[in-house]
């Protein structure tokens, strides 16, 4: 059977199983199609989420950006610590005031529609950068494995979203989403197993990361330093000297987790206070399960693809090109993988070009490697069979599919509740909500479509946006609105203003204008940077902003009326958060 | 609502703020802390093939966290239940 037989069976298998899930389950009332009627057991949620959360970013490039070396470990502990702030800070507490969003909450809490309609622009702008990125990521792994145009892969998945999203809702969703996290983790963990005990005999990709390679007597992570050290690369696990630029980036990925729609509103769809929080225990549990294997899959399969390139060792001479296995073919047909004979001897110089290498005779790098690749290719580089490519593929579909859902269902009910319901026409009926709630839907994933099709020239920076509005509007307004009663509604929508436009206007200045080319005002470089911290760590900073001013203009005018002192009351206390719901 | 056992209730929110407070304590030393900027003091310091930092940085962090939500999730639904706030 042909490889790309192999992968139809798996995607489309796959393809059933969330189709007959989403059959399965239809939203039969805007309960259901907003929060999956409240219900859902936490181990469930917490598995929802973690394939709400981890998107084609994770699954594919994640292990790409680690293992450049220690300094990209900010995302482990970015996207894995904001689940602490998560479950102690916003999660128990949202849960118990009971409604559907995220603007729900700013918009009573802080009694006012221009705070509701900052955070719905805030949500809007966050979630549909972020959904860019997932109907790329779809594409691109339907053109690899399926052998598609990459437009005709992004139709694909805009066609299965819509079949599930726009009839079940979020009940359809929770439940799609749990099938395709198994989908995704077992894609993700089998060919780390099969590595790490290629490479250190250790079952465990997370132990062999810190265990002995078999082929050299050395621990695998010192072999790795002195491979990348011989071609002229920093060392794997040197240290970072710009401390200060990786704690912000660390702490913008944390608040921004924490910050994200799409992941907070997972929480409502919990029965009570207590599931929320095992809930989020729960989903950093499932997602850890990938998160500590990602490292392993990146200084092994660096190690391994060194060791392709240079057989006799990085100081012997590398391989010919004559001789290069049929990955290094099939992934030059994609342009992911280039190379260029610069000093025309036959061989793959692959090493750091900013090393000076001449006494060598070469002249220059002559392999450019995609970071994707490292994920998508590893099986065929560890020479596994040809099912466990199929599985990488309905993987890496799962895992981009899954975001995009939960994504869109967060844009669609911050349009069709608080947009309309709320905003424009409070006396809505629930069947005319419920039937707005799947034509936003529809409308969503139309422009997410077109977006994925004709994606804005600043692809690579929107995640960077995403999680600098999520880490200075939403995290911090949130968390005053509950830790907080002195905060009143001025206060509260011009810390979010303010937190929003510094933000903006520091990623502005260094990516251009909207991320428009050659309209930045200073050159991204670290030079430039002030006090070196870079665009995409500066969500902290932004946060602290929002915090100060919403603070100091709170101070200074009247205190919020009792009603909302006793709304913070209330959420702050579990009991009562089952009726709640049911308003 | 809250007013018939509002001492009650002031006690249950310092209980929680305080275990909030030392959770972030634990979470900010194992990850800015032991992964990022005390790293240079535990470079002799191995955890199998890895130094204490690049361990916190990319294992031990995410342990602690799961640890961390667990030891809340269990504090708090048990404080729920001891002081009368349980759903």
């Amino acid at each position: 059977m042909s490889q790309f037989v192999i992968n139809l069976l798996f995607v489309g298998a796959s393809f059933l199983l969330y189709i007959g899930i989403a059959v399965w389950a239809r939203a039969g009332s805007t309960q259901e199609f907003y929060v999956a009627g409240g219900g859902v057991h936490p181990v469930a949620n917490g598995m929802a989420t973690a394939a709400d959360w981890m998107s084609a970013a994770s699954f594919i490039s994640m292990a790409g950006l680690i293992s450049t070396g220690y300094v990209n470990s900010s995302f482990l502990m970015g996207w894995t610590g904001g689940y602490v702030l998560l479950a102690m800070l916003l999660a128990p507490y949202l849960r118990k005031f009971g409604k559907f969003t995220v603007p729900d909450f700013i918009g009573d809490r802080f009694y006012s529609r221009h705070a509701r309609f900052m955070a719905v622009i805030c949500l809007i702008i966050a979630s549909t950068t972020y959904v860019i990125g997932q109907m790329a990521g779809a594409g691109i792994a339907f053109s690899r494995f399926l052998e598609v145009s990459n437009e005709a892969g992004i139709w694909i998945a805009a066609i299965i979203v819509f079949l599930y999203a726009v009839f079940g809702g979020m009940k359809g969703i929770t439940y799609t989403q749990v099938a395709q996290y198994v989908v995704l983790i077992v894609a993700y963990t089998i060919p780390a197993i099969f590595i790490s005990l290629q490479l250190t005999g250790n079952l465990i990709p997370s132990l062999g990361l810190i265990g002995t390679h078999v082929d050299s007597g050395m621990p695998l992570l010192q072999k790795l330093d002195e491979v990348v050290r011989a071609l002229g690369f920093q060392d794997y696990t040197a240290d970072v000297s710009n401390k200060l630029n990786m704690v912000l980036f660390t702490m913008s990925l944390m608040i921004g987790t924490a910050g994200l729609p799409h992941v907070i509103i997972r929480f409502f769809t919990v029965p009570k206070v207590a599931d929320a929080r095992w809930s989020a225990g729960w989903a950093l549990i499932f997602i850890a399960i990938l998160y500590l294997t990602a490292p392993a899959v990146a200084g092994m399969a660096r190690l391994n693809l060194l060791t392709t390139i240079y057989p006799e060792g990085p100081t012997a001479p590398a391989l010919e090109y004559a001789e290069r296995p049929s990955w290094i073919k099939t992934w030059e047909q994609t342009g992911l993988i280039k190379f260029e004979d610069k000093n025309s001897d036959g061989r793959i110089q692959f090493y750091n070009d900013q090393a000076d290498m001449s006494e060598r005779g070469w002249k220059g790098n002559e392999l450019t490697v995609n970071n994707d690749i490292l994920v998508l290719a590893n099986p065929e580089i560890a020479n596994l069979p040809g099912w466990v490519i199929g599985l990488i593929a309905a993987g890496a579909i799962a895992a981009a599919l899954s975001t995009a859902a939960g994504l869109l269902l967060a844009i669609s009910s911050a349009v069709s509740h608080d947009l309309l319901k709320t905003l424009i026409k409070p006396d809505i009926s629930e069947r005319n909500e419920l039937m707005a709630a799947r034509i936003s839907m529809a409308l969503a994933i139309g422009v997410a479509t077109y977006l994925g099709l004709n994606p804005p020239g600043f692809a690579a920076q929107v995640v960077a946006l995403a999680f600098g509005i999520a880490a200075a509007s939403i995290f911090p307004t949130l968390m005053m609105g509950i830790f907080s009663k002195r905060v009143n509604d001025k206060g509260a929508t011009l810390g979010m203003v303010a937190g929003l436009s510094i933000t903006l206007l520091y990623i502005f200045t260094y990516l251009g204008w909207f991320f428009i080319p050659g309209t930045n005002m200073l050159a991204n470089t670290p030079d430039n940077w002030i006090l070196g911290i870079s665009p995409l760590s500066f969500g902290a900073v932004g946060a602290l902003i929002n915090f100060g001013v919403a603070f100091a203009v709170s101070n200074a005018t009247e205190a919020p009326p009792q009603a909302i002192q006793d709304l913070v009351e209330s959420v702050r206390y579990p009991k009562g958060a089952g009726a709640a719901l049911d308003h | 609502m809250t007013d018939s056992h509002s001492g009650n209730a002031a006690a249950y929110w310092s209980a929680n703020l305080r275990l909030i407070i030392g959770s972030l304590i634990v979470w900010t030393l194992v990850s800015f802390g032991f992964g990022i900027l005390l790293r240079p003091l535990f470079m002799s310091v191995y955890i199998g093939g890895a130094d204490l930092g690049f361990w916190f940085a990319q294992q031990g962090s995410i342990l602690t966290f799961i640890v961390l939500i667990f030891f809340y999730a269990w504090r708090m639904n048990k404080l729920d239940k001891d002081m009368g706030f349980e759903e």
